[in-house]
């Protein structure tokens, strides 16, 4: 009897102890957010109410779910950081967070999560940040459908829209960042996952990886960056159906590959970039199905890569295909589609009767020389074109796709 | 002869214009490949007619000047003649096509327009080079010979020394010589003014500040304009020059 009566208990303080919901407003007794979370209790909802919040350097020490009505303004004056998470199991969700501290010593962040689990940030809007959500040795969580929006120009002085560092199993997914240094920064994160992002017009990378293995990044659009994604010093990155638009600049990539090892880039489309692909020091990828449109370059290959195969892609009306800056070639190019290829078919298979070399002598001239760009499409160039191509002496010579399609792929 | 000609280049044109665009279903590449066609058949045309139209009616020439007219008058109205006749086919020739393809609805009639700008300038310049090659060479075979050695000299050979320059001096800044190089070229010239408007001007702009600044503003396109015009004034003066010294 006792026990059913203490379980009774139990079941009807449920409720109170557990569920309770904390109101934040400008005239009720709490009437800031800092205050809430001291008066809650663990796994309370604190739901804060329309208005505008003067502060910074709020702390969330335990798991608590934080709600804005109305996307209430957290204005953090310049001050410094905004909010912290220092527990597990926090939910942040609606709110409207502007005016972060920009600092050259101390990276403040809008929202910061520290050595937490499952955590779940979504639905906010970041405005004049510095550096937006802040993931810092933590993992399982979520960063759903935020939209930041900086006004970064320089590099020095700005932060990332979302940074992980140290952290795994993230899942960023639906957030739309703009005008800041790297859309999204992951620096020794693992086996996380970037989905349906946009990120655009950023003054460096849409999405940078720096020593960061097993992470996957699908359907994003990376849009008018610096560069539109940098994958540096990482292994097994998976990346597919992503889009690459507009990277145009003097220093500009679609994507850029610097010391990656076993990638897969599959069914992405670059299209409008300076550089469709600048891969440098990396092995054993896959290019697989990827759309290559109007790019000044659609691959550029400098040293050191090995056993990378590009199989079924799309090269579409590229200033250049492939540029080289060795004679050396180790990378099989096999059953793509070239646009610029002048081969026949004579037995009606699909597939084209003489190999393609998608490396041209001017684009090996223009390496060297990046001035001569200025003769691109003059008659003289096609014609030493021509003669490479019929006799290659400076292009590497086993470079061919023996199988070039006399159609374009789809898939 | 002239009216003849300039109905089979009209025609030519008309062709070019009609197959191209059934073969590219695409304006904007159309206007590209268009332009390689342009830069290379134009002046190649400008300069075989002019030289051709001039030796052809030399007698009728000499006739008339018997008569009491200006020189300057004879010899500029016979110029426009061939290279305003010239102009009309390429754009006609070329416009029809794209306009009944719907080129006022599409994107690409700036770009089109200056298509036909730079073929325009490019029939004036060379029409005018032939002229004065041909007032120079009495011998007809001679004339010929020059003409299409100019001819090939600006499209293919100039290009040829110029990137053994850029290559040679690779180590030194070359933006300036570059684009003075490009200038000094009318065929040059037009091949990058339609490059600018192309969306390939970025990539031009990808090396060094000045090609950027170039590049990258209205101010070059200014420039390569008033140069085609000095590339016109030119030899026309010459014409002019050497018409009213001329024995015949």
């Amino acid at each position: 009897m006792k026990h059913i009566l203490a379980l009774l208990a139990v079941i009807i303080m449920t409720p109170f102890t557990y569920a309770q919901t904390v109101e934040v407003c400008k005239t009720c007794p709490i009437s800031t957010l800092s205050d809430g979370i001291a008066q809650a209790k663990d796994f309370d909802t604190i739901v804060v109410k329309k208005g505008t919040y003067k502060e910074h350097n709020v702390i969330v020490d335990k798991p608590l779910t934080i709600i804005g009505e109305n996307y209430p303004i957290i204005d953090g004056e310049l001050k410094g950081e905004i909010i912290t998470i220092i527990s597990d199991n926090v939910t942040v969700d609606g709110l409207f967070i502007i005016n972060v501290g920009n600092s050259y010593t101390a990276d403040y962040a809008a929202i910061r999560v520290k050595n937490s689990k499952n955590f779940l940030i979504q639905n906010l809007v970041l405005e004049k940040l510095f550096f937006g959500i802040y993931i810092e040795k933590s993992r399982d969580g979520k960063v759903f459908h935020n939209k930041i929006i900086g006004e970064a120009v320089e590099e020095y002085n700005s932060g990332n829209g979302i940074q992980l560092w140290y952290s795994k199993n993230v899942l960023i997914e639906h957030n739309f960042v703009q005008h800041v240094r790297d859309g999204i920064y992951l620096e020794f994160s693992n086996f996380c996952t970037i989905k349906n992002n946009v990120s655009a017009l950023n003054v460096r990378y849409g999405l940078h990886f720096m020593f960061s293995n097993d992470d996957l990044y699908e359907d994003n659009t990376f849009e008018n960056n610096g560069a539109g994604v940098a994958v540096m010093f990482s292994k097994r990155i998976k990346m597919f159906n992503n889009s690459f638009k507009e990277n145009w600049g003097t220093a500009s990539y679609g994507l850029l590959l610097k010391e990656i090892n076993d990638a897969e880039i599959k069914g992405n489309t670059f299209e409008d970039n300076t550089i469709g692909i600048n891969v440098e020091g990396s092995n054993r990828i896959n290019y697989m199905h990827n759309t290559f449109e109007n790019n000044g370059w659609a691959i550029k290959v400098k040293g050191a890569c090995y056993t990378n195969s590009f199989t079924e892609n799309n090269f579409l009306y590229n200033s250049f295909d492939i540029a080289y800056n060795s004679k050396v070639n180790d990378n099989e190019f096999d059953k793509n589609y070239w646009s610029s290829y002048t081969g026949y078919d004579l037995d009606k298979n699909g597939i084209g009767d003489i190999p393609y070399r998608p490396v041209k002598l001017f684009s090996y001239i223009v390496n060297r020389t990046p001035e001569t760009i200025i003769l691109l499409r003059s008659m003289f160039i096609d014609i030493i074109d021509f003669s490479e191509k019929v006799s290659p002496v400076f292009t590497p010579d086993d470079l061919l796709d023996n199988n070039p399609q006399i159609k374009k792929l789809t898939w | 002869m002239r009216s003849r000609w300039s109905y089979v280049y009209f025609a030519f044109y008309l062709l070019l214009g009609v197959v191209l665009l059934f073969l590219n279903n695409d304006l904007s590449k159309a206007v590209i490949t268009l332009m390689n066609v342009i830069i290379v058949l134009v002046p190649l045309i400008g300069t075989i007619f002019g030289v051709m139209y001039y030796y052809n009616s030399q007698e009728f020439t000499e006739l008339l000047l018997a008569q009491p007219i200006k020189r300057s008058s004879i010899f500029l109205g016979q110029y426009l003649g061939v290279a305003l006749s010239l102009s009309m086919s390429l754009t006609l020739g070329l416009g029809i096509p794209f306009v009944f393809y719907g080129l006022f609805e599409s994107s690409a009639i700036w770009d089109f327009s200056l298509l036909l700008i730079t073929g325009t300038f490019l029939t004036l310049i060379f029409t005018a080079l032939a002229f004065n090659i041909a007032l120079s060479n009495e011998n007809k075979i001679k004339g010929f010979g020059y003409a299409i050695l100019l001819w090939l000299f600006l499209a293919v050979i100039y290009d040829g020394l110029f990137l053994m320059t850029l290559i040679f001096f690779e180590d030194y800044p070359l933006d300036k010589v570059s684009l003075i190089g490009t200038m000094l070229n009318p065929i040059d010239l037009s091949r990058t003014l339609i490059l600018l408007k192309l969306d390939i001007s970025a990539l031009l702009g990808y090396t060094g500040a000045v090609f950027k600044q170039f590049f990258g503003t209205s101010f070059g396109l200014i420039v390569s304009f008033v140069m085609l015009t000095v590339w016109v004034v030119m030899p026309v003066l010459r014409i002019v020059f050497k018409s009213k010294k001329k024995d015949f």
